[in-house]
């Protein structure tokens, strides 16, 4: 056989991670509670995306809601109401549907970065080093994370880009603990051995070898992650850090109760962000939970 | 459980603490604000008054002096004075941690205890409508934000139904004492101590039908029923106290947060607590407020993550030798 014949080392290695996500695919689509947190997420990112055709944009400010009634009930005004200002619920739900997952989506990018990065140095180089990253992740593992969300929140100022990056350094050290953990195991492994015999650097280990094999470990602990970010990020945007030009769904729920939506009983305002909020979290978790028990090689073998 | 286990552990515990403190000093350090302008707006000051105002606040000389002058205060437990009230902080700490203890304790204790048993009986009943019915419960209120049930709650039991008050922690046109007094206080923690122990006990219960579910694949509980045991006893004297353990984990880390865990909810009840606190000290913000919390907070967490290590290590022997 001559050498041309041969298909590059890169096609190889591509063909081959092809075929892991299509087995991948193949488990997930029998796991029925994976499969249906999945549609719920596909129907939301759906209606975000789609947010221009659904709804004027124009509907949020309230200087254009004048002529319509405060507070008007399902059976008044539109299929969910309006709020005091006379803007329609339903126009702020579905554009808030994009705050809220842009913020829970970005915010898990930046702590799976620094998680990972984090986690795989601890692990691959051990000694000092090891010493040192593992001493900070404890350090922010038990400094109570809402408390200093709300520390950071406050002397940064409320924005959007300020709300994703105080979750975004706040959320990485469970993520941190679950990588280094793995990356100790893979490192004995003789393939990395062989790699490096070959002359491989630290960077090509890492990055070749390392970061691969942890990889499905970072999907699975992704799609756990954002659940808790987009919680979080309501919980700091319902305490008046969020950022009110661009409301979320937390901030609706802020919004909401400053107007004084419970003593009205205005349940047309408060149900539909927190079901939203709630129906989400629920798809990720459940999406998660799915992706964690195919791809966690520890919880592999329990399945029965 | 060995010696050196303990003092490495507790060493640790009290590194993290010294860590909080300091970071402590420089988070609310990076923001540059003038607390003496913002609290006498629209007044007219003299340069002696804002010279008195400025030092009375710990704001007057160099970083370091102030640093060194945080540490000392800190290590008597003096946080400094509130900028909107004007009162020592720990005084008021002191003084609203209280409230804060009682609701969230008895949330923490009622949701470990029903989250604890829905997790057996989900676990137990495995996939029969038992198992289904309490998944789908716990998942649902796992996934809420605990102040949007609040709000819910507060909306229909007390708003609309008017089963019980809208807020705070006593009537105020009540002046009623000893058991009267007691009665309506309940009265007032009753929507707020619900909303948290729907909201916490999701987590237990999921944490100990996983647990459960494992313990139920040991060899020594078949060992149990070929013995002839019954099935009650199988599961309370082999099953559950095993599959207990991280659960004991979990409960200790929880407590940790009693005091920083109801911000939200306190201020939609208007519970006279730490949450409240926290809720109005950001308005302002009340920096040496938020500053004395954070650390209260801190060193909560810290305490009682020591004593879920200690725990565990006496309750499993194979973490201590690991």
């Amino acid at each position: 056989m001559s050498a041309a014949a041969l298909p590059s080392a890169r096609k190889v290695t591509w063909s081959r991670r092809r075929r892991a996500l299509a087995g991948i695919w193949q488990e997930f689509r029998r796991h029925r509670p994976g499969m249906l947190g999945l549609a719920v997420l596909i129907a939301v990112v759906v209606m975000a995306l789609a947010a221009p055709l659904l709804a004027d944009s124009a509907g949020l400010k309230a200087t254009n809601s004048t002529d319509n009634p405060a507070f008007a009930s399902p059976s008044e005004f539109g299929p969910l109401g309006t709020d005091d200002l006379g803007r329609d619920v339903l126009t702020q739900f579905i554009w808030g549907s994009r705050i809220s997952l842009l913020v829970g989506l970005a915010a898990t990018i930046i702590a799976m970065l620094i998680g990972s990065a984090v986690g795989i140095a601890a692990g691959f180089f051990g000694g000092r080093i090891e010493a040192v990253l593992m001493r900070i992740t404890e350090w922010f593992l038990v400094i109570p994370f809402l408390p200093l969300a709300i520390a950071l929140a406050a002397i940064l100022g409320p924005s959007i880009q300020n709300i994703i990056i105080v979750i975004g350094i706040t959320s990485w050290p469970s993520t941190t603990r679950l990588i280094h953990a793995q990356v100790l195991t893979l490192k004995q492994r003789d393939y990395v051995d062989r790699s490096r015999a070959l002359g491989a650097s630290n960077w090509h280990l890492m990055t070749r070898h390392i970061l691969p094999n942890v990889s499905p470990l970072i999907l699975a602990n992704t799609t756990l992650t954002v659940p808790i970010v987009i919680l979080s990020e309501a919980t700091l945007s319902f305490l008046g850090l969020g950022d009110p030009s661009n409301a979320s769904w937390g901030q609706m729920l802020d919004d909401a109760f400053e107007s004084g939506a419970v003593t009205l009983e205005a349940w047309w305002y408060i149900v539909p962000p927190g079901l939203g909020i709630m129906l989400v979290v629920l798809a990720f978790t459940l999406v998660g939970q799915a992706l964690e028990e195919i791809l966690d090689p520890r919880l592999r073998d329990q399945r029965a | 459980m060995t010696a050196r286990f303990i003092s490495r552990k507790v060493l640790g515990s009290v590194a993290t603490l010294v860590f909080v403190v300091v970071f402590n000093f420089f988070l609310f350090r990076v923001v540059e604000t003038d607390p003496v302008a913002s609290l006498f707006r629209g007044k007219e000051l003299s340069q002696s008054q804002r010279a008195e105002l400025t030092k009375q606040f710990g704001l007057d000389g160099s970083q370091g002096e102030q640093f060194l002058r945080y540490l000392q205060q800190t290590a008597t437990l003096n946080f400094g004075r509130s900028y909107q009230t004007n009162q020592p902080v720990a005084t008021e700490i002191r003084r609203k941690a209280l409230p804060t203890i009682a609701l969230v304790g008895i949330a923490a204790i009622l949701s470990a205890v029903i989250g604890v048993m829905l997790g057996i009986a989900a676990a137990w009943r495995r996939r029969t409508a038992t198992d289904y019915a309490v998944t789908g419960f716990t998942m649902s209120t796992y996934s809420m934000p605990d102040f949007w049930l609040g709000m819910i709650l507060l909306t229909v039991f007390a708003v609309g139904l008017g089963w019980f008050p809208v807020g705070g922690i006593v009537d105020p046109a009540s002046n009623a004492t000893g058991f009267g007094k007691l009665l309506d206080q309940g009265k007032h923690m009753f929507l707020p101590a619900l909303t948290l122990t729907l909201a916490y006990l999701g987590e237990y219960a999921i944490v100990m039908r996983s647990s459960l579910l494992d313990t139920m694949r040991e060899d020594y509980l078949i060992l149990a029923r070929a013995k002839g045991l019954r099935d009650v006893l199988v599961r309370n004297r082999h099953a559950v106290p095993n599959a207990l353990l991280p659960v004991v984990a979990l409960m200790a880390i929880n407590f940790g947060f009693v005091l920083s865990g109801a911000i939200a909810v306190e201020a939609i009840f208007s519970w006279p607590g730490l949450g409240l606190a926290t809720y109005e000290a950001l308005k302002g913000p009340d920096l040496p407020v938020l500053q004395g919390l954070f650390l209260v907070f801190s060193a909560s967490v810290i305490l009682f993550n020591l004593i879920a290590d200690l725990l565990y290590a006496y309750l499993d022997p194979r973490v201590r030798t690991a």
